[in-house]
């Protein structure tokens, strides 16, 4: 168990132009270069200048709505977006720190192809990869891989029904198969002995024989062990399903608190799952989802929002928590909730880059100021950052 | 008119020609090799470098096949980095169209496009085999005569899905608050019995509209398929006689699909050794096919054809006197190569007599049927050599496969590519930001070849 004394972790959400609909018409936006390598490179680099243990990036097989269920047919709000994977890769190369989870579909796509394509960030990277895994319950992504059709969502239900569970469940063996693959090595497998005249000793190589309710996968991986052995696995949970898939699976989860007892209480939620999955001994973080608005004092930064809900037509709208106020302010809140277990943050900026520089040259300095948050970076590997230690392979003998 | 040469560079594969071995080889998997082999092309203004792929560990005699280098990098992943240490050289990844989506395709081809400014290349492969199958949850099998009608589907659906954005949809204007000037962009709907999709896709039209696609296959169908719908075609490297044979065969379909002679590149994959002197090339190139074909390895090439267990075989002895056994190949899994052998007797019989005839043992008899090099030479001799096979119509131009990893490559631009600029058949800098600039490609735009494929 993470000891919630330590200084706290911080993940910034990279999203678009940010996450708040309105967000691409502020002045420092940059809407018309969304999809170029440029501007995601930029977005990394402030975030590693911060000293940021990570960033997300947000993705999905289908085009953006406001609807969360269906496609809306807007023409005010961003659409279109890069594979989160690949934006990752061609960013990693330019950071030296700094983390990389970028959102993936476990829903419709193949864990043998994520399993190598993770696995491959860690070595572009070296050691700095991980994923965040997404479930796709819209009947209009199933329809864009023609291989299954979904049920219309129940809205009433939407967070628990007998579809979200089977996906979440689906979602858990997938993960599993990430995890066999990234192990299907040993780390000495390579052992170019010119003797012999052999490159791999086959005996280190593993089949994973995965056999579950949803599918099977044979193994090993195409791409030997990663840097980490196990990339860091996080997902984002609301409800029982997700949190059970977090206490079962995932290194990194992410929660909506909306007050430091609620915090308490999502925590207890997910520490509830992780022993019933009996992974009480392994270190899982869990962090608080926040949207912040950040100005130089709180009048200021309740404007900037009130502001940009008036440009988007209606007020901004989360699952989240949506914080307005100085970074001072946001540094009270993140060392109230982490008192109430939470060990960081994921941060999801309101416009980029602004909230985004405010997080990492108003809140880090801050946070620092109050022993809370790193000096340096302490590792060269995201789990290093984590506070994981490099685990051992499970088909490795002892 | 002198045709310009088109250059590109095969990072080296999991297979015998790769030499591991030697003491400068190094790492297949670690981002620096794949860094230091982008530099070296790029600095040699090649058109593009090349990653193959498979998707399940080679097996033979029931094992997993240990004498080459095993493991590579997921293909997309490592080109979208490559693109962050590179600027101009174009990025092309084999994509099998059997074991994959095309939604999830199109999405990550549209996206390495827009990362790479334009640099995006998909040699499309197709498979069939229940093993690879095994890794996937799809699963795998696809009947043999379906697979060039999947992967024509699976491009066709493809290139829908890259042209449903026009390009023009996103305005992004502030002051008016217009982000698109189509509410519903990227419509699209494939209805057909390997795919029945419909929606809107997610990633507005990249650089090039449509990434370069690569072909490979040289049967009938397979040239088919290029003349209807590649830019280029990567085949094996022949004679030159043969190569204008097929040169002239393959340019010849095009007019069938309303393509003219220039929009169709033919670059087949070559190997090469350089030395001061003919006589030192020639005696590298034998220390280098030796080191490919170890005693080991030939028995494993033995076995390949002869589609039986032969490890108590003497590789320094003649050839097996039985025969091979015919039928599917069990003996060799995950490897396209077997394929080639389409009767296996008559080819033992022809390597009985050619062993026979030329005094070889088994491993002697391997060297000569696998291992020869495409271009042997002093850098002014290979130069002169490509050059001629280029401008009489035996290809384009070539994808150079070197044996070292990552450096295998540097001599070949060091002393080569100057000649070849010399000679003013090659560019002394990239003209163009995209790989079709390089390649003298059009841009596509939701063009005829939809409409051939089609059909």
């Amino acid at each position: 168990m993470p000891d919630p004394s330590s200084p706290l972790h911080l993940v910034a959400a990279l999203d678009g132009a940010g996450w708040h609909p309105a967000a691409w018409r502020e002045p420092g936006a940059r809407p018309t270069e969304l999809l170029t390598a440029g501007y995601w490179t930029d977005l990394a680099q402030e975030a590693e200048r911060g000293l940021l243990d990570a960033v997300t990036i947000e993705d999905a097989l289908n085009l953006q709505s406001d609807d969360p269920f269906t496609p809306d047919d807007r023409t005010d709000r961003v659409r279109g977006r890069l594979d989160a994977v690949l934006v990752a890769s061609r960013v990693a190369p330019t950071t030296r720190h700094l983390g990389f989870l970028p959102t993936a579909v476990v829903t419709h796509t193949e864990p043998f192809h994520l399993s190598k394509a993770i696995a491959t960030l860690d070595y572009v990277s070296t050691g700095r990869a991980g994923v965040r895994v997404q479930v796709a319950a819209r009947p209009d992504t199933a329809a864009n891989f023609g291989r299954r059709e979904l049920p219309p969502v129940d809205r009433s239900t939407a967070a628990t029904g007998p579809l979200v569970t089977e996906l979440f469940d689906e979602a858990a063996e997938y993960v599993e198969v990430l995890r066999r693959l990234w192990d299907s090595w040993e780390d000495d497998a390579e052992i170019r002995d010119a003797a012999t005249g052999r490159f791999v000793d086959v005996d280190k190589l593993h089949y994973i024989d995965f056999a579950g309710q949803n599918f099977s996968v044979r193994g090993p991986s195409i791409t030997p062990r990663p840097p980490q052995g196990q990339p860091v696995v996080a997902a984002l949970g609301h409800a029982e399903g997700p949190w059970r898939l977090i206490g079962r699976s995932a290194d990194l989860g992410f929660v909506t608190p909306t007050d430091a007892a609620d915090a308490a209480r999502l925590v207890a939620a997910v520490r509830t799952e992780q022993a019933a999955a009996g992974r009480s001994e392994e270190p899982v973080h869990v962090f608080g989802d926040l949207v912040v608005v950040l100005d130089d004092d709180a009048t200021a930064a309740a404007d900037r929002l009130a502001r940009l809900d008036d440009v988007a037509g209606a007020p901004l709208r989360s699952d989240a928590h949506v914080f307005t106020g100085t970074p001072a302010q946001l540094a009270d809140l993140l060392a109230e909730w982490q008192r109430a277990g939470l060990t960081g943050f994921r941060l999801r900026p309101a416009v980029l880059p602004d909230d985004l520089e405010r997080i990492t040259r108003g809140l880090v300095p801050e946070l620092r100021r109050r022993g809370l948050f790193r000096t340096g970076y302490e590792a060269d590997t995201l789990r290093g950052l984590l506070g994981l230690t490099r685990p051992a392979n499970r088909y490795a003998h002892a | 008119m002198t045709k310009q040469i088109h250059l590109a560079a095969h990072f080296p594969g999991v297979n015998n020609t790769t030499v591991w071995s030697d003491p400068e080889s190094g790492s297949h998997i670690e981002f620096d090799s794949f860094r230091e082999f982008a530099r070296i092309a790029e600095a040699g203004k090649l058109d593009f470098i090349f990653l193959a792929e498979g998707l399940r560990l080679r097996e033979q005699n029931d094992r997993i096949y240990d004498l080459d280098v095993v493991g590579r990098p997921d293909t997309f992943t490592v080109l979208a980095a490559l693109a962050a240490v590179t600027e101009r050289i174009g990025l092309t990844g084999t994509i099998n169209s059997t074991f994959n989506e095309p939604y999830e395709v199109a999405r990550q081809f549209a996206s390495l496009d827009h990362l790479s400014a334009g640099r995006a290349a998909w040699n499309v492969v197709t498979s069939w085999d229940a093993f690879t199958g095994e890794n996937f949850r799809r699963g795998g099998f696809l009947a043999q005569v379906d697979r060039y009608d999947r992967a024509k589907s699976f491009l066709q659906t493809a290139h829908e899905l890259f042209d449903s954005w026009r390009g023009d949809e996103v305005v992004a204007d502030k002051e008016t608050g217009t982000f698109l000037a189509d509410p519903h962009p990227g419509a699209f709907a494939h209805h057909d019995r390997f795919f029945d999709i419909a929606g809107q896709f997610d990633v507005p039209r990249s650089p090039q509209g449509r990434p370069v696609v690569f072909q490979a296959g040289d049967s009938d169908e397979g040239r088919d398929f290029a003349a209807a719908a590649a830019d280029v075609i990567f085949s094996r490297h022949s004679t030159l006689e043969a190569g204008q044979a097929f040169y002239a065969d393959v340019k010849g379909r095009l007019p069938r699909f309303g393509r003219t002679r220039d929009e169709l590149l033919i670059m087949p994959a070559a190997t090469f050794v350089l030395g001061d002197t003919e006589v030192e090339a020639a005696e590298l190139a034998q220390e280098v096919r030796l080191a490919q074909v170890s005693p080991a390895t030939a028995i494993k090439f033995l076995e390949q054809l002869w589609n039986r267990d032969l490890s108590d075989h003497d590789p320094d002895g003649p050839l097996p006197s039985v025969d091979p056994v015919v039928g599917e190949n069990t003996i060799a899994r995950g490897r396209a190569s077997v394929r080639m052998h389409r009767d296996p007797v008559a080819t033992a019989h022809e390597w009985r007599a050619k062993a026979e005839a030329e005094h070889l043992t088994t491993r002697e008899l391997i060297v000569e049927v696998t291992g020869r090099q495409s271009f042997i030479g002093t850098p002014a001799t290979v130069a002169a050599t490509i050059d001629e096979f280029v401008q009489n119509d035996a290809s384009d131009g070539f994808v150079l496969a070197p044996h070292i990893t990552p450096g295998g490559l540097g001599r070949f631009v060091e002393q080569v590519v100057p000649l070849l600029q010399e000679r003013g058949v090659f560019r002394t800098d990239y003209e163009g930001t995209t790989l079709r600039d390089h390649l003298g490609l059009p841009l596509r735009d939701g063009d005829h070849r939809s409409r051939t494929l089609a059909g």
